[in-house]
């Protein structure tokens, strides 16, 4: 489709027609997943590389996107900075690509990010010659650092991953679109369009979503959803929203009623 | 001579059809029939509860082959004695927290939206009709015709019947080659031999897309999908189950299911991994089997552990099987039925025979062509 807003998203040099940043995970099937890839107009597409053989005799989802979608592996599943460490060059390896979406998780049941771990294999892996792409908190001081370690984007989360929650703490991330020039992702939370339209709105450059997509209940539809969500929502943030007012202001001037 | 190649359920169970019909039929295994995912899988005949969001295409035939249980499962009983314990007592889908709760009350809009028969139960209703089951459920679905069949035991009398039917069983025979000649499949070349068949059928499940000579366009886009299980051993005079309980998964094992089997094996399932043709049983596995498993059902841990394996699933790329006509003259394709093998045999066995004798696909059959994926 093509782009109706001004400026495009560039990360790392590479410059994007969508803002969308897709996942690969969890659809009812590899066909569905395909499909709503499509409709999505994402032109990156994460993927899991660890637990995953790359060997599916031409239907493994690499054989399946290969070519037609820009890959960007993940660390999901890595509780150290040394463990992402390790499955970033095994992704390097595998998939020919030096771009990382860097996950370290610090607990199992909520997802949430580890800080220190994070900033830890940030450091490590920007001096290895990887394009970093951070998930973190929605922490205004832990996303400057990521900023400050030359990590390419920095993905603050709206929500724990997979929960669909929605965008939790929207003057976070406001402070954090202040405080930061990278680009900024939402990577977490996402559960619906509207939802991704209110983190373009505050002035965020793509988002980060797999689960609102592939557990909906049409994921093609959904995917689409996702799209246009985005793209209303960065026109919203490049158009200016009006000032908010407790009172009604008529948008017809009284002046000039024929006086009866 | 029509060949089939692989001796899972679905070859098996076409081979005996078409021997029935009078056909002169040979069924070509790469190792021991039956003995892969057929072998591997739980035995589960759940259309409703195993349904999936977007993959509603697939209910219709798998409701049809579900009905069609009871009556395929007597005859083979009939036909060879052996008594492929069908059990109806029912699944029930459980939630263990607040989380699995809503994505329990999910499912049940999803359920009724498609007007599924099934029942929604409270905690305690749970716990009275399986009282081993977590203290800590919180509700559940009943799908009182999702039934359960022993697919081992099917495996073998499938095996029975198709020999007593007059078919001719070639195991630990590899195929070399399907042969064509002008567009048309005429043989196969197995064992340095080149074997002239009139039809063949291609239901060698994980396998089928891989056998060297199928035309390039007749491929099936079929994959393997790892699953580990287990069998604990139940207490014989305590059963701590007669249903099949379905409960909520963590990394790897998407959803875990239980399965009480009447000679008393207790079967975990499963893993969902793709690993290619890798079938090695691992540490993560069978600890988020357990783990999982023992959430649902705390007893579990005295009981002994009986075996763990891994299968591959034939995984088309929509997860529905390949059924019908190939494009290609003399080759007819069976296979890709992901998780769904054992629950579609029968309506695989019929609609392939009817498709081989009368060369009509059935409306039943006909959303599920290789054709589908050829898309503009």
């Amino acid at each position: 489709m093509e782009q109706t807003t001004d400026q495009k998203l560039s990360i790392a040099g590479k410059t994007l027609n969508s803002r969308l940043l897709i996942g690969t995970s969890l659809y009812p099937n590899q066909q569905v997943m395909m499909d709503a890839l499509a409709a999505s107009g994402a032109e990156i597409v994460t993927v899991a590389v660890r637990r995953v053989s790359l060997d599916g005799g031409g239907e493994s989802v690499f054989d399946l996107l290969k070519g037609k979608y820009h890959f960007l592996p993940n660390t999901a599943g890595c509780f150290t900075a040394s463990d992402a460490v390790f499955t970033a060059e095994l992704a390097r390896e595998a998939l020919e690509t030096n771009w990382i979406k860097l996950e370290v998780i610090g607990d199992d049941e909520t997802l949430f990010p580890d800080v220190e771990q994070l900033l830890l294999a940030s450091e490590e892996l920007v001096k290895k010659d990887f394009v970093v792409l951070a998930y973190c908190n929605d922490d205004p001081i832990s996303c400057k650092k990521l900023e400050d370690l030359g990590c390419a984007a920095v993905m603050p989360l709206g929500a724990p991953i997979g929960s669909g929650m929605g965008i939790r703490n929207p003057y976070n991330l406001q402070i954090i679109r202040e405080q930061c020039s990278v680009p900024l992702i939402v990577d977490a939370g996402v559960g619906t369009a509207s939802d991704a339209a209110q983190a373009m709105e505050i002035g965020m450059d793509g988002i980060l979503l797999n689960s609102a997509v592939a557990g909906a209940r049409d994921p093609v539809r959904m995917a689409k959803a996702m799209r246009l969500g985005i793209e209303s929502g960065r026109l919203a943030f490049e158009a200016g929203r009006i000032p908010r007012k407790l009172y009604a202001s008529s948008s017809t001037s009284l002046n000039g009623m024929i006086d009866l | 001579m029509i060949a089939i190649i692989g001796g899972g359920i679905c070859g098996l169970a076409i081979g005996w059809r078409l021997a029935q019909e009078g056909f002169s039929v040979t069924i070509v295994d790469k190792g021991k029939a039956g003995m892969e995912a057929s072998w591997a899988a739980a035995g589960m005949l759940a259309p409703l509860i195993e349904a999936e969001h977007a993959e509603e295409m697939l209910l219709p035939l798998a409701i049809e082959s579900r009905k069609r249980w009871p009556q395929f499962a007597a005859e083979l009983e009939n036909f060879t004695g052996i008594n492929v314990d069908y059990r109806t007592e029912g699944t029930l889908q459980i939630a263990l927290h607040r989380d699995d709760q809503e994505a329990l009350e999910h499912r049940y809009s999803f359920f009724k939206k498609n007007n599924f028969e099934i029942e929604k139960l409270s905690g305690s209703q749970v716990k009275a009709l399986q009282p081993h089951l977590s203290h800590n459920v919180t509700g559940g679905i009943l799908s009182p015709e999702d039934h359960q069949v022993d697919n081992r035991l099917v495996v073998s009398a499938l095996l029975k019947a198709f020999k007593k039917a007059g078919g001719i069983l070639h195991e630990n025979t590899e195929v070399d080659e399907i042969c064509t000649n002008n567009g048309r499949v005429n043989g196969i070349c197995m064992g340095g031999e080149k074997v002239v068949v009139e039809h063949l059928v291609l239901s060698a499940g994980a396998w089928s897309r891989n056998i060297p000579g199928i035309p390039k366009d007749a491929r099936p886009p079929v994959r393997p999908l790892k699953g580990q299980m287990l069998a604990l051993e139940m207490p014989s005079k305590m059963p701590l189950l007669d249903h099949v309980i379905w409960g909520p998964g963590n990394a790897i094992v998407s959803n875990i299911y239980l399965v009480p089997k009447s000679d008393g094996r207790l079967i975990i399932g499963a893993t969902v991994e793709e690993m290619g043709y890798d079938t090695r049983i691992t540490c993560g596995g069978l600890f988020e089997l357990l783990r999982a498993g023992w959430e649902v059902l705390p007893s579990i841990y005295d009981l002994p552990v009986l075996s763990s394996w891994a299968g591959l699933r034939p995984a088309s790329r929509d997860d529905a099987p390949i059924l019908g006509p190939s494009g290609v003259d003399g080759l007819t394709i069976a296979t890709g039925h992901h998780r769904n093998g054992i629950l579609l045999a029968p309506i695989t066995a019929s609609e392939i025979t009817a498709y081989i004798t009368n060369q009509k696909v059935s409306p039943l059959i006909k959303p599920f062509q290789l054709n589908r994926f050829q898309k503009p």
